[in-house]
């Protein structure tokens, strides 16, 4: 008992499974069926990039063949990043262009019978927390301490902080919403999938086929579309209007006030 | 008080099957969203991707809170954790 609630077909599998365990520190740690799927990924990332790069050692002028395509995926990647970050998406086109194409990959691995490394929440929440610090220090990077601590008191006038722990609350949600909406979107797309292949394994033939363009390839893309937008959106609205870090702009107007007195001398 | 395995089991299903009526708002919201979508793109076409790209993000933004009802159930099958 216990596990007879939905083993009605007897193989409806969707869960993971650890390959083998190991001792650290006095805790037995598993390597899981997560890991070695998001090691394949990771690789044949490793390998198409390597061979990218490889090409465009030797680019041409008039691209053709593979050079055209990987120019056709960096100009889509760094038109999201300019779409939604307008000024700032110059030292965040790299991060986002990976972070799309590693869910991508992630999401669409299930095509190829693995299971997805992101219907693992443990691959989901180190992105989010990865966006949440990313909005933070840039957040400290671009504004003054003063200026965050009104933005956090925002409703109300800054010596009044009633509404800070609601803020506070509200930028802790990010990461937990963002990395549970992409995990529970993959993970139902793959219990979906285990659901028709072990229950009805007598007449699953093809037109499952038609199931996994939408969980895996439609639903898949549009949700790493959607996180990337909103980890984007998120930093630049965390940017705000300023042009420079806070430190450059210190520096800028000492030497301005440097210049000024010099003017005054002479 | 004592519960049998099964009636626990049995609970946790039902309460599986309750959790997921929290897919109505969702469909609902996203529902608007793609009407309004529809009728932007009709009063002007030229800013069909604009259009398509926002009228995404606020439906995947929806849909959060029906994923979360997704996963309380699926903790209720799966983790199960009323049992003792």
């Amino acid at each position: 008992m216990g596990q007879g609630i939905l083993l009605a077909g007897g193989n409806v599998d969707f869960m993971i499974h650890g390959v083998f365990s190991y001792e650290l520190f006095g805790q037995t740690l598993w390597i899981t069926t997560s890991h070695v799927c998001i090691f394949i990924v990771v690789l044949v990332l490793l390998a198409f990039f390597i061979a990218a790069g490889a090409i465009f050692r030797k680019a041409d002028e008039i691209p053709g063949g593979m050079q055209n395509a990987i120019e056709i995926i960096v100009e889509f990647l760094d038109g999201i990043a300019n779409g939604a970050m307008g000024k700032s998406a110059k030292g965040f086109r790299n991060y986002v262009g990976v972070l799309f194409i590693f869910i991508l990959f992630s999401n669409i691995s299930g095509l190829l019978g693995l299971r997805p490394p992101t219907a693992d929440y443990g691959v989901t929440l180190p992105l989010g927390v990865l966006t949440f610090s990313l909005v933070h220090i840039n957040e400290f990077r671009y504004n003054t301490v003063w200026s965050i601590w009104k933005d956090k008191c925002s409703p109300l006038p800054p010596w009044l902080p009633i509404w800070l722990p609601i803020n506070l609350i509200g930028d802790f949600a990010v990461p937990i919403s963002l990395s549970l909406r992409l995990f529970a979107n993959v993970l139902s797309g793959t219990v979906m999938m285990a659901l028709v292949y072990g229950l009805l394994s007598k007449i699953a033939y093809a037109w499952p086929a038609a199931l996994h363009v939408y969980f895996d390839l439609f639903s898949g893309a549009i949700q790493t579309y959607v996180f990337c937008m909103l980890t984007m959106t998120y930093i630049a609205s965390a940017i705000g209007d300023e042009e420079d870090p806070v430190l450059i702009r210190w520096i800028k107007k000492r030497k301005a006030a440097k210049t000024e007195k010099a003017g005054e001398n002479a | 008080m004592e519960f049998n395995e099964n009636f626990i089991l049995g609970c946790s299903a039902i309460g599986a099957g309750l959790a997921l009526i929290a897919g109505i708002g969702p469909g609902v919201g996203q529902g608007i969203a793609a009407g309004y979508g529809a009728s932007a793109v009709g009063r002007n076409p030229g800013a069909k991707g604009d259009i398509m790209s926002t009228m995404l993000l606020g439906q995947a933004v929806a849909e959060t809170t029906g994923l979360y009802g997704l996963l309380v159930a699926m903790l209720l099958l799966f983790v199960k954790p009323l049992l003792p």
